[in-house]
């Protein structure tokens, strides 16, 4: 018997076909995985199941029948309910107001039995390890425990499947372990999970089957049990055709130079655990892992914009003492932001404003800038990067993805940096444009940068590498060099088992 | 993909001049004694300080902020003005700029360094800086008399009043900020993306922190030119309400609310054209509140030409 089934499922955005004939089937009492890197098709397959979304072909089954849920409130009144990495309850209402939100006790009177709702509201949270006052306003709680209240609050509702959108993002270890406690319960009165995760250990130890998705399109289903680790990353991961990336191999680097970045220790809580590694001058070190191993985090610890609790930073020798974007700029550091449009472009300034941006005050002189100068730059690396665009006037926003990258990094090299790190730096550009900015790469390589390169596309961190430094869960796991910088070896190091913590 | 062009239609651009031409033009032709000198005359005096306070509010919004506390600091620098006149022009007109800079501080420390949304962290200024403003003039309507501040607000250079020398002063000055400065540059950088400025290193802190000074400042001016002009000071009374009029010279000037873009001279004919609607109402013996209505439908026509397209 099969509680909710999608069958033949396809979801068209305006240039992505982001679910393309996708079918999933979850049994009552079962824990499914749901895994895929990012732009795989699980956030539409979720809204398509919550009623976000409506399918543009294919049909969703609950209880054998088909169903069409107009809109979230619809799904969850037939029973299935989500909770997502952010709390979304009411943060200044109280914990016991949130649980019963919609469905408060009455009294004879018809007013909210306040003294009633409180005390069921301690003993379901007592289920779930939150023994804060219910009283208290839940925006007040530590975030694993309002992650606690919205999974109560869900299972509550009488669910019979239960969405969970990586739930233990942002939960400390004994919350993950409540956590299973009461996916163990539910499993136990038949009530089916769907579980988006990327940490491989969790999705072991709880799920029955998984479904991997991949550019929209189901890869893999079955039981969890019998697909191996590195299978289960490799599908997850894919393959490029093989010797695709515009990469010429080995750098040159001078072993005997000192690094140009060392970073030793670097710790923020809960999502970074003392991360060492090197980069010398002319080297191209790569971050490898799954997604939400930590691999952006440090990219933006280095540069300034993340918070760190712990560790060094040098940069050329010279350490980097609580790092700000501004300090970071100055020693030396260009980052290049995973998301291009959100953190990288300015859109609505045009080419040359967003080449210059960076060292508006080398371009000018008692604060007034010299277009001439600027000029002379943005010339130059316009020609250098083969950046297509009607000219220095044209707004970035208009520009084509690659053009809008070769943009960014041009305004990273006009700082004259000493280090580049590039996360995803060719994600979201076209063919031609990624073998372009590959190349530059391996130039800039040459020219004596040391380069941190992030990349989900396993072929391209391979061959673009000289080094790859292997992260999970905000840790470095491994560390492969020389001949061992293979795809075989990066996925057989990413699915490796965890060693047992605290033990 | 297909990439999400803009609206970059003439309407949000250059409509707020062609409503000024349309109008000037109906008035021309059907009001009596509107092309006068001493008509175009009021007309300047009376826009001068709404054009004032709208340029540093629309620096605020090229950085995706607003400033409700505008009025609140003309009120102050009002205030401020005839407790200090006994040290000479100078010193009162630099303790008002003064008052400008600390309430400019404290707003711009409140959005930059607090990080609390524009609106709310102005909102307390706005609340009670017009009311230190009447503690300090202890709730007195208080006559000033000191001529050469007369002179700033009812003085004539080469025929034109000083106070609309002093605009266009001020319009030049923001104008050359924005497209030749370093500041002006990173502004808009701010605005337009505020991450991405950080990741590139800018002083992001410091921008902020600065415009807000630069729109209280701003403020302060008009403030003090408002108290010469009408030869006294009322605290109580002083640019009330300019922070929703100078917003509208912003938005209808077609400058977004979204930041990323200023446009000084569109402001300047924002508030014109505002100015003008009202003018042409009275000489046609309408009620103010028939200019208030045609004003909504103009701000209402701005905003819609002014919204981006959303595709998806």
């Amino acid at each position: 018997m099969t509680l909710l089934e999608v069958a033949g499922v396809s979801k068209v955005f305006p240039g992505v076909r982001a679910l393309d004939d996708v079918s999933f089937t979850l049994r009552p009492g079962e824990v499914h995985a749901l895994v895929g890197e990012n732009g795989a098709g699980k956030s539409t397959l979720i809204k398509v199941l919550t009623g976000v979304y409506q399918p543009d072909g294919g049909e969703v089954r609950f209880g054998g029948e088909p169903v069409r849920f107009a809109t979230p409130l619809d799904a969850q009144r037939s029973g299935i309910s989500t909770i997502y990495q952010e709390v979304n309850l009411v943060p200044l209402m109280s914990v016991a107001q949130n649980l019963f939100l919609g469905r408060e006790p009455r009294n004879r009177f018809g007013m909210v039995d306040r003294s009633r709702m409180e005390r069921e509201a301690r003993a379901v949270l007592a289920n779930y390890a939150v023994t804060a006052d219910v009283r208290r306003p839940l925006g007040t709680l530590p975030l694993g425990a309002q992650q606690m209240v919205a999974l109560a609050r869900a299972v509550m509702v009488d669910a019979q499947v239960v969405i969970m959108d990586e739930p233990t993002s942002s939960l400390e270890p004994r919350e993950v372990e409540t956590l299973f406690g009461v996916i163990r319960d539910l499993h136990a009165r038949g009530i089916g999970i769907v579980y988006v995760s990327h940490r491989m250990d969790e999705l072991y130890r709880i799920c029955d089957a998984v479904t991997i998705l991949r550019d929209g399109h189901v890869v893999h289903t079955g039981r969890l049990a019998d697909l191996e680790r590195i299978r289960l990353v490799s599908l997850m991961l894919g393959r490029q055709m093989a010797g695709f990336t515009a990469f010429a191999g080995e750098h040159d680097t001078d072993d005997r130079a000192g690094s140009v970045l060392k970073v030793s220790g670097l710790t923020s809580r809960n999502r970074l655990r003392g991360i060492d590694f090197e980069v010398r001058p002319g080297e191209v070190v790569g971050l490898g892992g799954l997604l939400g191993a930590g691999r952006s985090e440090t990219i933006k610890a280095i540069a300034g914009a993340y918070p760190i609790d712990g560790g060094e930073i040098e940069v050329d020798g010279r350490p980097l003492r609580r790092p700000t974007t501004v300090k970071a700029v100055r020693a030396g550091i260009a980052v290049q932001p995973e998301d291009r449009k959100a953190e990288g472009i300015v859109p609505g300034l045009s080419v040359r404003d967003n080449i210059a941006l960076a060292v508006l005050p080398r371009m000018s002189r008692l604060g007034l800038v010299s277009d001439a100068r600027i000029d002379r730059v943005v010339d130059t690396y316009m020609k250098r990067l083969r950046i297509k665009a009607s000219g220095p006037d044209q707004r970035v926003g208009d520009l084509s993805g690659g053009n809008q990258q070769k943009v960014l990094l041009a305004r990273l090299l006009a700082t004259g940096p000493k280090v580049l790190l590039l996360d995803e730096p060719t994600r979201g550009i076209d063919v031609g444009a990624k073998a372009e900015v590959q190349s530059l790469i391996d130039e800039l390589a040459a020219e004596g940068l040391g380069v941190v390169l992030v990349s989900s596309d396993a072929e391209e961190l391979v061959e673009g590498s000289d080094r790859v430094v292997v992260l999970r869960d905000g840790a470095v796991v491994g560390v492969l060099s020389g001949d061992r910088v293979t795809t075989e070896e990066l996925l057989a190091t990413i699915a490796a088992a965890a060693p047992e913590e605290d033990a | 993909m297909t990439t999400a062009r803009r609206n970059t239609g003439w309407l949000p651009r250059y409509g707020v001049y062609g409503a000024i031409a349309l109008l000037l033009a109906f008035n021309i032709v059907f009001t009596p004694n509107f092309l006068t000198g001493s008509n175009l005359r009021i007309q300047l005096i009376q826009v001068a300080p709404v054009v004032i306070v709208a340029l540093g509010m629309a620096l605020v919004i090229g950085t995706e902020g607003i400033d409700l506390s505008v009025g609140a600091v003309m009120a102050l620098a009002a205030a401020l003005i005839p407790l200090y006149l006994g040290y000479g022009v100078t010193g009162a007109i630099l303790v008002s700029l003064l008052a400008g800079v600390v309430v400019g501080l404290i707003n711009g420390t409140l959005v930059a360094k607090v990080g609390l949304q524009p609106i709310v962290a102005t909102l307390a200024l706005f609340v009670g800086g017009r009311g230190l403003a009447v503690v300090i003039s202890e709730g007195k309507l208080k006559d000033v008399r000191n001529e050469q501040l007369i002179h700033l607000g009812s003085g004539d250079l080469f025929g034109i009043p000083v106070l609309v020398w002093i605009a266009a002063l001020l319009v030049l000055v923001v104008a050359f900020v924005i497209r030749r400065t370093v500041f002006g540059r990173r502004l808009l950088a701010v605005g337009g993306n505020r991450p991405a400025a950080e990741l590139a290193g800018l002083p992001v802190q410091r921008v902020l922190i600065t415009v807000y000074v630069l729109c209280a400042v701003l403020a302060s001016i008009a403030g003090l030119l408002s108290v010469a002009r009408i030869q006294s000071s009322d605290a109580s009374s002083v640019g009330l309400l300019i922070e929703l009029s100078a917003i509208t010279a912003v938005v209808v000037g077609g400058t977004p609310l979204t930041g990323g873009r200023v446009r000084v001279l569109g402001t300047v004919a924002g508030a014109l054209l505002m100015q003008l609607v009202l003018a042409t109402m009275i000489k046609h013996n309408l009620p103010p509140s028939t200019a208030e209505m045609v004003q909504a439908i103009i701000i209402l026509v701005a905003v819609y030409a002014a919204r981006e397209r959303k595709t998806r």
